[in-house]
C-alpha cells in the first residue's frame, strides 16, 4: 500500500504541491490527472525518489522515502515522459543491466528478463539494438526497465505521449498487465486514456488534490449525474413529449440526426437512470440506436473541478487581501 | 561494489561500442607520435635518456587532454539523455556512480597509456635506457592521468552539457599544470601552497627523470580521491535537494 500524508513541496517560494494526503491499494491502477503545471511531474518524482518533499511523508508498505531511500527506491520502478534508455545496447542486454542496478542479482535478472519482455511485448526485439527501434517500442523498452526488479510500484509517466493510435491501445494492455504484480500509477494530459485505463483518478490542479475516485464518482462529485448522447429514430415532438413524462431528465439538446428519420440527443440525467430512460424510449416506440456517456463528459468534469477550485482559491485570496 | 563495477562495465561498453573512445585513442596516439618523432627523437643526435624525459614530457600533456575528452561525456550525458533519471531513482549510490565512471575513464586511459610504449621501445634500436626510467615514467604518466581523470569526472558532475564539462575540466586542470606562475608573483604561505599544487614542476618532473617520490604518489592519489569525494557530494547534494 502506497501512503501519501500532507506532502508538500515547494520550488524556492512556489508551491507546486500542496498537503497532499492520498492512499493507494496493492493492484490498483491510478491515474493522476491535472493540467500543465498542476504538480503532476513533482508528485511523480517525488513518489519515484526522485525528488525530496518539502514537508510530508510517503510510504510503501510502511517503508518511508525520507527514513530509508535506497530500499524505498528498490520498491519503485520508474518511467519518466521520455525513456531513459543507452540507445548503444542491445535490449535484453540493457533489461538485465537494469535489473541489476535496481538491486537483483546476474542470475535472478536473467530470470526476470524473458517474463518482462513478454509482459511489454519485447520478445521479439530482445536481440536488438535500441537506437534501431521505433519510439513505441522504445517506450515499451523504458516500461520493461522500470519492472525488472518486480517492484511494488510501477510509476509512468505520460506513458502514451507521442505514440500512435495502434500503439496506445497496445499500451493500455501493457499498463493492465503490471497491475497483476504491481501498483501502477500513471500520469497523463488525455482525459479519455486515464478513464479507459485507470481504476481510480486523483485531479491535480495548482498543486492541490481536488478530487478523487472512479470517474463515475468524481461525475457524481461534479455534476450531481451523468450526461448521455443518443441516436433515436423518432421525431423532436414525439421524444420532447417522452422526455416531459420523466423526471431525472434535465437539459436535452435535440439536432437532426444523419437521415431524416434520426436524431441526436445530449441529456443529463440526475442520477444513473439509464436503464429506466432506455425502457421509456423503447415503451413510447422510440428506436434506440446508440446510448453513450458523452464524450465531453470527462472534460467537463475536470473544467468544473478546476474551475471551482479556481474560484475558492481567488475567494480566499481576495478574503486574505481584505 | 556490485554497483561500482556495473556502472563501470556499461561505461566501458559504451566507450567501446562508439567511434568517441577509438577516436580519442587513435586521435593521442597520432599526436604522440608525431611529437616522439619531431621533437624527441628529432634530427640532432642527443643522450636516450633525454630523448625519453622528452617523451615523458610531451606524454604528460596529452595525458592531460586525453582525460578531458575521455570524462567530458561520462555524467553530463546521463542528464543530457535523460538516463540519470534511472540512475538516480535505482538504489545506486552516488560514490558508486562516480567511481564506476572513473574507472572506466581510467581504464581507457590506461590502454591508451600502454600502446605508446612502442615510442620508449623505439629508443633501444639505437640507444639503451634503464627500464626503471621507463616504469617510472609510466608510473607518473598513470598517477597524473588518475587526478586529471577525477578531475574531470567532478566537471562532468557539475556541468549540464558535455561542452561545458570539458571547459570546466580544462580549466581545473590547466589551473594545476600552470599554478607555479602563480607562486612566482606570491608571498609565502601562498605561494608555497601554490608551489606544492603545481600538477608538473612539482609533482611529475621527478617521475619523467626516472624517479618515484612517495610524497609525489601521496599528491596525486590525494587529488584524485579529493576530487572524486566532491564529485559524489556534489551528485548527493543535487540528487536530494
Amino acid at each position: 500500500m502506497i501512503e501519501v500524508e500532507q506532502l508538500t513541496r515547494y520550488f524556492q517560494d512556489f508551491p507546486a504541491l500542496r498537503d497532499i494526503t492520498a492512499r493507494i491499494d496493492d493492484g490498483e491502477i491510478v491515474g493522476f490527472l491535472g493540467l500543465n503545471g498542476a504538480g503532476k511531474t513533482t508528485m511523480l518524482r517525488i513518489l519515484a525518489g526522485l525528488l525530496p518533499p518539502s514537508a510530508g511523508c510517503v510510504r510503501i508498505n510502511g517503508v518511508d522515502l525520507d527514513d530509508a531511500p535506497a530500499s524505498f527506491r528498490k520498491r519503485i520502478g520508474f518511467l519518466p515522459d521520455e525513456p531513459p534508455l543507452y540507445r548503444e545496447m542491445r535490449v535484453q542486454e540493457y533489461l538485465v543491466w537494469c535489473g541489476q542496478i535496481k538491486g537483483c542479482s546476474r542470475q535472478q535478472a536473467r530470470e526476470n528478463v524473458t517474463s518482462v519482455m513478454q509482459t511489454c511485448g519485447i520478445a521479439d526485439v530482445a536481440d536488438h539494438v535500441i537506437d534501431e527501434l521505433s519510439f513505441g517500442f522504445r517506450k515499451r523498452v523504458g516500461i520493461a526497465q522500470a519492472i525488472m526488479h518486480r517492484p511494488q510500484l510501477v510509476i509512468l509517466d505520460e506513458p502514451i505521449g507521442g505514440l500512435d493510435p495502434v500503439q496506445i491501445v497496445e499500451m493500455r494492455d501493457v499498463v493492465r498487465n503490471l497491475s497483476r504484480e504491481s501498483t501502477v500509477l500513471l500520469s497523463s494530459h488525455i482525459l479519455s486514456e486515464i478513464t479507459q485505463t485507470c481504476h481510480r483518478i486523483l485531479v491535480l490542479h495548482r498543486g492541490k488534490l481536488v478530487a478523487s475516485g472512479t470517474e463515475h464518482d468524481l461525475a457524481g462529485d461534479a455534476t450531481a449525474g451523468i450526461q448521455l448522447d443518443l441516436t433515436l429514430r423518432t421525431t423532436s415532438a414525439q421524444l420532447e413529449q417522452t422526455l416531459s413524462r420523466l423526471a431525472y431528465v434535465e437539459h436535452p439538446t435535440i439536432a437532426p440526426g444523419a437521415s431524416d428519420a434520426e436524431i441526436d440527443v445530449r441529456l443529463s440525467l440526475k442520477d444513473d437512470a439509464r436503464d429506466r430512460l432506455v425502457a421509456a424510449l423503447v415503451g413510447d416506440d422510440i428506436g434506440v440506436l446508440r446510448v453513450e456517456r458523452a464524450k465531453s463528459e470527462l472534460e467537463t468534469i475536470f473544467m468544473k473541478l478546476t474551475q471551482e477550485t479556481h474560484v475558492a482559491d481567488t475567494a480566499q485570496s481576495g478574503r486574505g487581501a481584505a | 561494489m556490485n554497483g561500482l563495477l556495473l556502472v563501470a562495465r556499461r561505461e566501458l561498453g559504451s566507450f567501446t561500442n562508439s567511434l568517441w573512445g577509438y577516436g580519442i585513442v587513435a586521435a593521442i596516439l597520432v599526436i604522440d607520435g608525431l611529437l616522439f618523432n619531431a621533437f624527441a627523437l628529432g634530427n640532432t643526435p642527443r643522450l636516450s635518456s633525454e630523448v625519453l624525459r622528452q617523451f615523458f614530457y610531451f606524454s604528460f600533456g596529452t595525458t592531460l587532454i586525453a582525460s578531458v575528452f575521455l570524462t567530458m561525456r561520462v555524467v553530463a550525458e546521463e542528464r543530457q539523455t535523460g538516463t540519470m533519471q534511472l540512475l538516480e531513482s535505482s538504489p545506486l549510490e552516488e560514490w558508486q556512480l562516480v567511481v564506476g565512471k572513473w574507472l572506466s575513464a581510467m581504464g581507457v586511459l590506461g590502454v591508451l597509456t600502454l600502446l605508446t610504449a612502442y615510442m620508449p621501445a623505439l629508443i633501444f634500436i639505437n640507444g639503451k635506457v634503464a627500464v626503471g626510467h621507463i616504469v617510472a615514467g609510466y608510473v607518473g604518466l598513470l598517477l597524473v592521468g588518475s587526478a586529471a581523470t577525477a578531475i574531470g569526472t567532478f566537471g562532468s558532475a557539475l556541468a549540464r552539457s558535455q561542452l561545458v564539462a570539458a571547459v570546466i575540466s580544462a580549466a581545473l586542470i590547466t589551473f594545476f599544470v600552470i599554478v607555479w606562475l602563480l607562486a612566482k608573483i606570491t608571498d609565502p604561505p601562498l605561494a608555497t601552497v601554490f608551489t606544492y599544487l603545481a600538477f608538473f614542476d612539482q609533482h611529475f618532473s621527478p617521475f619523467m627523470k626516472g624517479r618515484i617520490n612517495t610524497e609525489d604518489i601521496v599528491f596525486f592519489v590525494t587529488t584524485t580521491t579529493g576530487f572524486l569525494l566532491l564529485a559524489t557530494r556534489w551528485l548527493s547534494a543535487r540528487r536530494w535537494r
